[in-house]
């Protein structure tokens, strides 16, 4: 089997030449995954670029990425494949006219790859181009639902009971995605390995900040990521994501900010931060005078 | 097999597998052979990615990910050949140390100084040691600082082979002489004067003050490292990963958490409310259908000829209990009282209404405090700052805690009420007015007693649990989060 990394550096280094700065973690999984052949569940706050990763990797490796959005609700007509049945049906209706045709061989000939719609998981494993695989937010679907998944998981296979098992022509790499909103199935985390993505370090950060804001200047990022650091310091309902980070950083930018001051903190902290009572406790543990500011802003 | 190529690894490998479960990790076998099967492809030279990937294919859940960490480095931190301990190799790798240092910063005299430092061992002196510190942590050098970590902990730490006192004696001794608290201010002075003549504001001073508080704890985590390092090679892995045998953080016990697991149990409870509240928002929206509706049926089969083809089933109405939790707020059991309040209001969703009460010897309702504010670690403050609990003495009496209930509030508890108390039920040898208990009972929907007190203690010393439980629906041992979370998902 040939493999697409040939080490955890180039993986890296790939990573971070469409702009995705990889920490140890992300790309000594990234390269474990390939070798492998087994899925990654990537697990983290909201806003530290889990997505972001499956999109970049597949930049990187020049594959096509196919995308599951997980939501309540979700089968496997729309997971997996479908019958299309109006063809069906009007096949059935071309048949009819002709009389040598036994029931056996139009019942063959409706259920034949011809008449299947393939859904995402069915597309990424029946593709002849190398692809990514996301499926994202999968702890939004339900328990049973995940049920699904596992066989394309651990195999990379399908079963349709009319047509028979259809293998993978080659193994695409999967990224699987949760907000850990809920616990998954063990059978499902035994399938994947695990890769948790939390708020990046503070060097790391920067780093990004440099990456992904353009006429950024380096001073500027790194008071960026160091007050971001603080921030996440505090006890919060929702500590600032690298998202809002960059937005913030952008924010800066066309302000045309050079040196942050505590007012121009101030006046832009609703950018990182999207509750009420977060704003107001990283104000009053930031402002030197709290008690007018508090005044000052009506949230 | 490749088995027979690298056989140590695997040897290493599975003692590491084992002492992962003994710590309580779920590792299953299958995971374990990915673990065998990633060892193949990732180089133990990598130290970092090696961790990593160990970490990808056994610990897939983030809250062991700590325990995870400490055992790898107690069972690999010998094989990377940076980490040698032995003298010879000492000197030398020191000596690369030093050339970094120099390239970096062109220092001759902290090069000098850390030859010398390291080739006697003893040669720095204490205040050359404090004042290369010192400089280390205003310019954030990770070299120099891994290298003073190391060379505190061979000064201050007092190894010795074979002495039987856990790492956190050594730290412990090695950051007294440090007296990093002192480093931090002067850190801060000196910045102060770095800018001066202008001022620094409040907000750069924090935001100083953090860097530093970051740069201090780097240096901490060097000192652990460099003494847990020094534990394996005197004791070997094995006996080392026992001595740190932690429990996860949903086994910590609530009565007995060090502050640093109390600070790892506040972090902990954050997520479970959240899931439990998805979780249990999704059961009560996914619950079975209610019970036949007689008269749609019986409506809509008129369009089927009389026939109930078509069975109409009643919206299901599942009640919302009100919750009532009295909770003991002495110290003993504080946290306890502290982290089951969370958690009820995380999920008050769920329930009609919550009224709280807390007590020591007084009681006094703290419902308002929780009322209209999003931030439940805030009220839980106000609960410990503001609330009037305390009637003579300030221990806990719960005879005249419940005596006060039920005068106040006792007409308030209805069929609909589901009555928690918590707390150990140590009464200090005063009268128990367990009548109380069986008032509420009566008068109750539910009255449930949790207690975070091993089961082993009840009815010991002054613990009147047993007179109290005769007239509570169950009496509970809740000692950590784990059980916690079981009781309230079963409540709703």
């Amino acid at each position: 089997m040939t493999h697409r990394f040939d080490s955890v550096d180039a993986v890296r280094d790939g990573l971070r030449e469409v702009n995705y700065l990889a920490d140890d973690s992300i790309a000594g999984v990234a390269f474990l995954a390939d070798r492998l052949a087994k899925p990654v569940l990537v697990e983290g706050p909201a806003g530290t670029g889990k997505t972001q990763l499956a999109k970049s990797v597949a930049e990187m490796s020049g594959a096509r990425l196919i995308r599951l959005q997980c939501y309540e609700g979700l089968d496997e007509a729309k997971a997996l494949y479908e019958w299309n049945y109006k063809k069906q049906l009007l096949r059935i209706q071309v048949e009819r006219g002709e009389q040598d045709v036994s029931w056996a061989e139009v019942k063959d000939d409706i259920f034949s790859d011809e008449f299947l719609l393939p859904r995402p998981l069915l597309e990424a494993i029946t593709a002849p181009d190398p692809v990514v695989l996301l499926i994202d937010e999968i702890d939004r679907v339900e328990l049973e639902t995940e049920a699904l998944l596992l066989e394309i998981l651990s195999d990379y296979q399908v079963s349709i009971p009319e047509l028979g098992t259809i293998e993978a022509k080659q193994i695409p790499m999967v990224f699987l995605t949760s907000n850990n909103t809920r616990e998954l199935s063990e059978a499902l985390k035994r399938r994947c390995l695990f890769l948790h993505i939390d708020y990046p370090s503070m060097e790391r950060e920067k780093e990004i900040v440099l990456t992904k804001v353009p006429d950024i200047n380096d001073k500027l990022a790194d008071q960026v990521a160091r007050i971001v650091r603080s921030i996440r310091q505090l006890e919060l309902k929702k500590a600032p994501s690298v998202s809002e980070t960059l937005d913030w950083a952008r924010t800066l930018v066309i302000l045309g900010i050079e040196n942050i001051t505590e007012k121009d903190a101030l006046d832009t902290v609703h950018i990182l931060l999207k509750y009420r009572s977060d704003i107001e406790k990283a104000i009053k543990e930031f402002s030197s005078n709290s008690a007018a500011h508090f005044e000052a802003k009506p949230a | 097999m490749s088995t027979t190529e690298s056989e140590p690894i695997f040897l290493l490998l599975e003692g590491f597998v084992q002492e992962l479960r003994t710590a309580g990790l779920p590792v299953s076998l299958s995971e374990n052979i990915d673990a065998a099967e990633a060892v193949r492809h990732i180089p133990l030279e990598d130290r970092n990615a090696f961790k990593y990937s160990l970490a990808a294919t056994m610990v897939k859940n983030q809250a062991h990910w700590k325990t995870f960490e400490t055992l790898f480095e107690v069972y690999f931190s010998l094989r990377g050949d940076e980490y040698n301990l032995n003298d010879d190799n000492d000197g030398d790798r020191d000596g690369d140390d030093s050339d970094d240092s120099d390239e970096d910063q062109d220092g001759d005299q902290d090069g000098d100084g850390e030859g010398q430092g390291r080739g006697g061992g003893r040669g720095l002196t204490q205040e050359e040691l404090a004042e290369l510190l010192f400089q280390a942590l205003l310019r954030g050098d990770d070299t120099l600082m891994r290298a003073i970590a190391r060379q505190a902990v061979k000064r201050y730490a007092g190894m010795e082979p074979g002495r039987p006192v856990g790492g956190t004696y050594y730290l412990y001794r090695t950051l007294r002489n440090l007296d990093l608290d002192s480093v931090l201010e002067r850190l801060m002075d000196q910045t102060r004067q770095d800018v001066a003549p202008e001022q620094l504001t409040p907000f750069e001073e924090r935001l100083e003050r953090d860097e530093f508080e970051a740069r201090i704890d780097k240096l901490r985590k060097e000192i652990e490292a460099e003494i847990r390092r020094r534990l394996v090679a005197d004791r070997g892995a094995e006996a080392m990963a026992k001595t740190l045998r932690k429990p996860l953080p949903e086994d910590v016990d609530f009565m007995h958490a060090s502050r640093e697991e109390m600070v790892m149990l506040r972090k902990a409870i954050y997520p479970l409310t959240r899931k439990l509240a998805a979780r249990l928002a999704r059961k009560r929206r996914h619950r079975r259908k209610g019970p036949l509706d007689f008269r749609s049926t019986v409506r809509h089969s008129l369009s089927y000829g009389g026939v109930p083809a078509d069975p109409r089933f009643k919206h299901p109405r599942p009640a919302k209990p009100e919750i009532f939790v009295i909770a003991d707020i002495s110290g003993s059991v504080a946290a306890f009282a502290r982290f089951t309040l969370h958690l009820v209001y995380a999920i008050s969703s769920q329930f009609s209404r919550v009224r709280s009460f807390v007590f020591i010897d007084g009681l006094d309702e703290v419902t308002s405090y929780f009322e209209g504010i999003d931030d439940i670690t805030e009220a839980i403050h106000r609960v410990n700052t503001e609330a009037d609990v305390v009637w003579v003495d300030g221990h806990s009496d719960y005879g005249h805690a419940l005596e006060v209930f039920w005068e106040r509030y006792g007409r308030e508890v209805g069929p609909k009420t589901t009555v928690l108390i918590l707390g150990d039920a140590r009464n200090n040898y005063h009268a128990s007015q367990a009548w109380i208990c069986k008032e509420i009972q009566h008068k109750a929907r539910k009255l449930f007693w949790l207690n975070p007190e091993p089961k082993a203690y009840w009815n010991t010393g002054d613990s009147i649990v047993g007179d109290y439980g005769t007239y509570c629906d169950g009496t509970f041992e809740v000692r950590n989060l784990r059980q916690l979370e079981k009781f309230v998902d079963n409540l709703v």
